[in-house]
């Protein structure tokens, strides 16, 4: 049986068993504290960073990229690079700036294919699906076209002409007698391929692909367009509503 | 100061002193050119890194750990990804878990440096974390991945941001590297690897029950020098399996924290230690030992009070 010097080691080294506990549960939970901290900080993507086609949303897509760069290296235009440690938030995850190298959108999209997780969902089959990000004319004052002259450019190289951009017409004021031909982003259709950021004319690009949570509106959840709501109705919404003369400052008598 | 290993350079030649050594170097380098053969001279035959990688077109390899907080993060991942974690755990699971640490990780190679500056300078330690701490960022690591959403150690994990590094460019992750190394140098001894680093951890479980172990089998050649103990990154794994023979313990090095590295191999110029697998961990006659009574003293509860922290200690 155990004798009175082994109950003492044994106290000893129940004692130093259990301040070691509380020492390493107190420095575990330390750094676990600034390590979620730092992580949360990390989750929103600088503007610049585009993710790849069928990147889950960023929020979901850091608890399941596992920063191995697979899609980097299968993607065939060197469009994508993985973040540094200084760069951007979420270290090591995939990324591309649509200025630099813009995403040339292949038909068998060889990224989504070799992401072994599913970051890059995929389901995503049709590139055309894709949502990477969505292009924003950001400055109209700049814009060749706004200004009345004919670059097009944006429009020429969108890879969905007429669908995620066109040309809306409009008249010319300042001389009085030309048509602007306006770019105009279709949400709809715009993957964020950032092909017309890319080749935008001027030194800075007028155009920029944006991820979706910074260039998109949101209404209430109770907001209704009349008009949508009237076609669905397929009639008047308030029957007998009556319609009340309008009121134009040229109708004065 | 003298150096650990000179009696075994003396007694067995450099090359055998040094011979687990040099191929743990060659196999560092070895999955470190695989991986850079790509980007450098365009021979894709491994793509990713240690994340996850494909080789030759065909075998997936997902580090299990990486998976299992992606996991914890509720992400389900596609069939690839687990497959290449099942194939590195089962691997690990029989070649030993630590394995990853001192054959393959490339921090290894920084922190050996730094130990071995360190005892060039004759630095003695200064304060220790308690070895379990490596435990409790472990179990932390899932907790903040499941309560951020995020693979949590990936964040500043420095494995994979030097090894990500080397191969995609390193940005500022050379200053965790630098910070890594000078907290092994001149903080703590063996500290990254030996305290903190919770993806050892994992492996040490993963290899909890490994069947390729090192054994003291020659343990009564034992001339007590102490070079193992001085050039072990996990000296409290020797013990046991060296000098249990009076308590009926050994000659198997069975602390899963053993990483298989070899050196003890190396700098023994009594040939005490080898590999082999994890049976017949029982002490030889030779020692005359009793060995149909195995760990007389456990009864006294002490000696194993700590295994609940550290696996088999």
């Amino acid at each position: 049986m155990a004798e009175p010097g082994d109950i003492r080691t044994l106290f000893a080294s129940r004692r130093r068993f259990l301040t070691d506990a509380a020492r390493v549960t107190g420095a575990a939970v330390l750094a676990g504290f600034g390590l979620a901290l730092y992580a949360r900080r990390a989750h929103p993507l600088p503007a610049d960073a585009i993710r790849p086609p069928g990147a889950l949303p960023e929020e979901k897509f850091v608890g399941a990229c596992i920063r191995c760069g697979l899609c980097v290296r299968d993607c065939p235009y060197g469009t994508l690079d993985l973040t540094r440690l200084g760069d951007g938030p979420a270290t090591g995850t995939p990324y591309f700036n649509a200025r630099r190298v813009p995403c040339e959108m292949c038909e068998d999209i060889p990224c989504v294919k070799a992401c072994p997780t599913g970051a890059l969902d995929h389901q995503l089959t049709d590139i055309a699906k894709a949502r990477m990000g969505i292009a924003v004319l950001v400055d109209q004052e700049n814009c060749l076209n706004f200004l009345g002259l004919r670059c097009d450019v944006c429009y020429r190289v969108c890879p969905l002409i007429d669908k995620a951009i066109t040309l809306e017409t409009q008249h010319n004021l300042r001389s009085g007698k030309h048509t602007m031909f306006l770019p105009t982003v279709w949400a709809s259709a715009c993957t964020g391929c950032g092909k017309c950021e890319k080749s935008c004319v001027l030194e800075e690009a007028a155009i920029k692909v944006l991820p979706a949570p910074l260039a998109r509106g949101k209404p209430g959840a109770h907001y209704r367009l009349g008009w949508e709501e009237k076609e669905k109705a397929g009639g008047e919404l308030v029957p007998g509503m009556i319609d009340l003369p309008g009121r134009m400052p040229e109708a004065k008598p | 100061m003298k150096m650990p290993g000179q009696d075994a350079i003396a007694a067995k030649g450099w090359f055998k002193a040094h011979r687990f050594l040099i191929a743990r170097r060659v196999s560092q380098a070895g999955v470190l050119a695989l991986f850079l053969l790509g980007p450098l001279a365009g021979l894709w035959i491994v793509k990713g890194n240690l994340n996850s990688s494909l080789t030759l077109g065909v075998l997936p390899l997902t580090d299990p750990y990486v998976l299992l907080q992606s996991f914890a993060a509720r992400h389900w991942p596609e069939t690839a990804a687990i497959v290449g974690a099942i194939v590195v755990a089962v691997f690990y699971a029989l070649a030993g878990g630590r394995v990853y640490c001192s054959w393959v990780c490339p921090v290894n190679l920084v922190t050996d440096a730094a130990a071995w500056l360190r005892q060039r300078l004759g630095l003695r330690g200064v304060s220790r974390l308690p070895r379990a701490t490596r435990q409790g960022l472990l179990i932390m690591t899932f907790a903040v991945s499941a309560v951020a959403g995020v693979v949590a150690w990936e964040v500043i994990n420095p494995v994979s941001m030097f090894h990500r590094g080397l191969i995609f460019g390193v940005g500022l992750a050379w200053v965790v590297i630098l910070a890594v190394f000078l907290l092994d140098a001149f903080v703590s001894p063996r500290s990254w690897c030996g305290n903190l680093c919770p993806v050892g951890a994992f492996y040490g479980w993963l290899g909890y029950k490994s069947l390729v172990r090192v054994r003291a089998d020659q343990r009564a050649q034992c001339n007590d020098c102490g070079d193992c103990y001085d050039v072990c990154p996990e000296p409290q794994v020797i013990r046991p399996a060296l000098k249990g023979a009076a308590d009926g313990v050994g000659p198997v090095i069975l602390d899963a924290a053993c990483t298989n590295c070899g050196r003890c191999i190396d700098v023994c110029s009594k040939d005490v230690f080898g590999f082999g697998t994890r049976f017949g961990n029982t002490a030889p006659l030779a020692d005359g030992d009793d060995s149909t009574a195995p760990r007389r003293r456990c009864a006294a509860g002490a000696p194993n009070f700590h295994a609940s922290i550290n696996p088999e200690r």
